[in-house]
């Protein structure tokens, strides 16, 4: 349930909810009329805007009561510092007047998104969810990051998911999370084997660019029938803002009238291939278990291609679907099946091998430990016109740990040095920039203190104690050995970077 | 000179014992105790329901999800070995006994009946060489009066001594409405010896964030007072041993033990100030004084000071605190 007086409207809850249960609108405060009496609105925090109403409207049949958005609130009452801004109340009490409440929301509009700031969480949480309600766990950590990436880049989308959790809650068919919004329009999304998902993904790009080549030469071709002007502006639109997109639709909407009706083979085929006209954005899904074990040949390939892609690995650092079995992104020191005893090997660190490649936009990010930065990253992931890949640390049941709590525990991983975040940003290179940034500080919390708040570690310090402390000891000896190497790394002069291989000719 | 004395039937060098504490809780700890010339060792409390809140906690997160699709029945492996901290305990028990030259004394905190029984019977066979329960219970229910607080810890006592051979000492709270009664009455269901005292927890309010904050911060000499107080007047009183703590920081600390009729003091919070060397510091103190004082023994001044020669020691104790409050003038420290 939400606080209206004590909300400080800054998306925190939204953004880390799993299932989209939270959603923000701001709009004007004569829409309230008719509104339901338990229907709540306040002025909405920001200079400039007198007449504007905020609703943060909870989903309450939706919740699935994890109370992740009640941790991660910021704002409590100043007496009762239990009372945050969103607190978990008995749902049976709330349905009725929560079902009246979201059927005046829906009649409310989506902020325009083209006046949406998208860079900050405060903003984004204004933008409409195209992924919402799935069958993940109660307090999944992979979702969020789901959700923000249909919140950034919306019916633009185009999902290549490997098998895995995210294939399982992403279509629990005949349902599906991926929604379509006012338009009808919504992300695309397919499910390939476990073991070819990136290349399947590299297929929809070469696809996609076949097909635009396609749609601009006809356009070239048809511009006398469809207007010069038109399919110049057309063919030269720069697509980066929304505004760009929303006036580029507008322009493919005009292109389509202009053809409407047409029997000519070109015609035919440019009406077919015209949403090509409007950029896509190619994202690769999947888990650790994919990523860095089953198609970790056919991801290095993708990589290796250069092509405009985009990689989300959902990392929760085991297989988490098939029951929690090791993968290579387990860490040194947890207990999994097949590594009951503790594995003996840190984590692959898939993120500096994909670095070395050096065009290869890579990103750690954690949702609870920055936000700002995850959103940033992805956004700037999707920006880059070569391969991209994010890793995105993912709380799981298979940690054995209070997921209400997870974002205090991400937070922990980072601020233990274990999980740094980190932006490899190749354009950086053009301005002269070392294109790696490291974004959390230095390691300021022992290991242990971020690991022993999960069984998949702790349990190893009953069974195997001795096991236990060597491996907490090695685990501790291997992140400062690698960030060492990061923080090296993110300490170059930008001139160590020049000149790189795609800069020089002869 | 002769610093010996005998503890729950056990012969000890010299007087001053470590008592349970972080400190006591791995085998190293315990033999850095040793090496800086502890006479004995009480090892860290094995709590109960701290092990049942591990199971619980274990339980939940393990079988959390299980069997709830077709794809996993479960998310983590079986481990058969998994115990909850018990055995890790016992190993660790079972190994400073045999390590140590010196008495390895159990602690048991306990909860339920078959908790008290079952552990304490686990630690005899762990190899302490004696056995502390710590009867530690807040009773916040109104309901329950003082005398069912006190029947359940003497029903407790009667069921461990039936069930272990070792020495069996129990470490009481100073809160009873009568400490005599109830220290006779845990002598009479068999406690070979008392402990003076266990401390509270002490939660606190941090006024900036109104959050209670837990605490249990470390005991200073400004606390041994009520200790001395209650040992002069169970001193010759209870047929039984008597160990002093809470408040021995130094040397002087454990004179005054000594003198109200202590046969051990117990020290915890000044080694972790300190460090475990700090025990040596305190015996070589102990010597100074004796020898400074013209004593050649502990034996010879234990009791020297307690309350067993005055015959209505609460009268006395009324008296003198009469006297300092009508002595009290403004602005005068007493």
């Amino acid at each position: 349930m939400w606080e209206s007086d004590l909300c400080i409207q800054c998306g925190q809850c939204a953004i880390v909810c799993p299932h989209s249960v939270i959603r923000a609108k701001y709009y004007d405060e004569s829409r309230l009329d008719g509104a339901p009496a338990a229907f709540k609105a306040a002025p909405i925090n920001a200079r400039g805007y007198p007449e504007s109403r905020f609703t943060l409207q909870v989903y309450v049949e939706d919740c699935t009561g994890c109370g992740v958005c009640v941790e991660n609130c910021p704002a409590h009452s100043e007496t009762d510092f239990a009372v945050k801004a969103i607190n978990m109340k008995d749902r049976l009490q709330h349905v009725e007047a929560g079902r009246e409440s979201i059927r005046f929301f829906e009649t409310l509009p989506w902020a325009d998104r083209t006046r949406v700031n998208f860079a900050n969480v405060r903003g984004v949480q204004f933008l409409e969810p195209l992924f919402e309600f799935s069958g993940a766990c109660a307090g999944c950590g992979e979702t969020p990051y789901l959700k923000l990436m249909s919140q950034l880049f919306g019916d633009r989308l185009q999902i290549a998911n490997a098998t895995g959790c995210s294939s399982i809650y992403g279509a629990n068919l005949p349902t599906t999370p991926w929604a379509a919004n006012a338009d009808g329009r919504g992300p695309a999304w397919a499910s390939s084997l476990f073991e070819d998902n990136a290349e399947f993904g590299l297929g929809y790009r070469l696809a996609i660019d076949s097909q635009t080549a396609q749609a601009r030469a006809l356009a070239q071709t048809l511009a006398g029938r469809i207007g010069g002007d038109l399919v110049t502006a057309i063919l030269q639109a720069p697509q980066v803002t929304e505004s760009d997109f929303r006036v580029q639709r507008q322009r493919v909407a005009a292109l389509k009238a202009a053809l409407a009706g047409a029997t000519e083979p070109d015609a035919v085929n440019l009406l077919a291939l015209a949403d090509f006209l409007v950029r896509r954005s190619v994202w690769i899904v999947g888990g650790d278990g994919w990523a860095y074990d089953i198609d970790y040949g056919g991801l290095d390939h993708v990589l290796a291609a250069g092509k405009d892609v985009n990689i989300l690995v959902l990392d929760t650092e085991v297989y988490s679907n098939t029951g929690g079995q090791a993968s290579k992104a387990t860490p040194l020191g947890a207990s999994a099946k097949f590594a009951s005893a503790g594995k003996t090997t840190p984590r692959k660190d898939l993120a500096m091998m994909a670095i070395a490649y050096g065009n290869v936009y890579v990103a750690q990010i954690a949702m609870g430990a920055n936000n700002e930065q995850a959103l940033v990253a992805m956004r700037e992931a999707e920006a880059y016109s070569g391969p991209s890949m994010i890793l995105a640390y993912s709380q799981c049941i298979a940690h054995g740990t209070d997921l209400r709590h997870g974002m205090k525990q991400a937070a922990r991983a980072v601020a233990s040095g274990y999980w740094p975040l980190f932006r490899f940003d190749p354009t950086m290179r053009g301005r002269g920039m070392n294109p790696f940034r490291l974004d959390s500080p230095r390691p300021r919390i022992p290991l242990e203190e971020y690991r022993y708040n999960e069984v998949r570690f702790k349990s190893l310090t009953q069974t195997h104690p001795d096991a236990a402390k060597r491996m907490l000891e090695q685990a501790q000896a291997a992140l400062e050995e690698r960030y060492r190497g990061y923080e090296d790394l993110a300490a170059r002069d930008g001139s160590r970077f020049h000149p790189h291989w795609q800069d020089a000719s002869s | 000179m002769s610093l010996a004395t005998r503890y729950l039937g056990l012969q000890l060098a010299h007087p001053i014992v470590a008592a349970a504490s972080p400190l006591t809780a791995t085998l190293d700890g315990m033999r850095r105790l040793e090496d800086a010339g502890a006479a004995a060792v009480v090892m860290s409390s094995l709590f109960e329901e701290q092990i049942r809140a591990e199971d619980t906690a274990y339980a939940l997160y393990t079988e959390h999800g299980s069997d709830s699709q077709a794809e996993a029945g479960s998310y983590f492996p079986e481990l058969a070995d998994y115990d909850a901290g018990v055995s890790g305990h016992l190993e660790t028990l079972q190994r400073a006994a045999s390590a140590l030259d010196i008495p390895v004394i159990a602690s048991l905190n306990g909860t339920t009946s078959e908790g008290w029984i079952a552990y304490a019977r686990d630690l005899e066979h762990a190899g302490a060489a004696a056995l502390e329960l710590n009867v530690y219970s807040i009773p916040g229910d109104p309901t329950v009066s003082g005398a069912e607080v006190e029947r359940r810890c003497l029903e407790i006592v009667r069921a461990v001594k039936s069930t272990v051979g070792i020495p069996v000492s129990v470490k009481m709270a100073p809160y009873f409405s009568s400490v005599p009664h109830m220290a006779a009455g845990l002598v009479g269901a068999g406690a070979d010896g008392l402990v003076l005292f266990n401390r509270f927890y002490s939660p606190d309010i941090d006024l900036a964030t109104l959050r209670v904050t837990k605490a249990l911060p470390l005991s200073t000499a400004a606390e041994l007072p009520l200790t001395l107080v209650w040992t002069a007047l169970l001193s010759r009183r209870v047929g039984c041993s008597l160990a002093a703590g809470r408040g021995v920081e130094s040397e002087q600390e454990v004179v005054k033990c000594l003198l109200v009729g202590a046969d051990v003091v117990m020290t915890a919070s000044a080694l972790l100030r300190h460090g475990p060397q700090h025990v040596t510091a305190m015996k070589e103190g102990l010597v100074r004084w004796l020898a400074e004082n013209r004593f050649d023994s502990v034996e010879a001044i234990r009791g020297l000071k307690d309350a067993s020669h005055v015959a209505d020691a609460g009268a006395f104790l009324r008296s003198q605190y009469i006297t300092l409050l009508s002595d009290y003038l403004p602005g005068k420290l007493v």
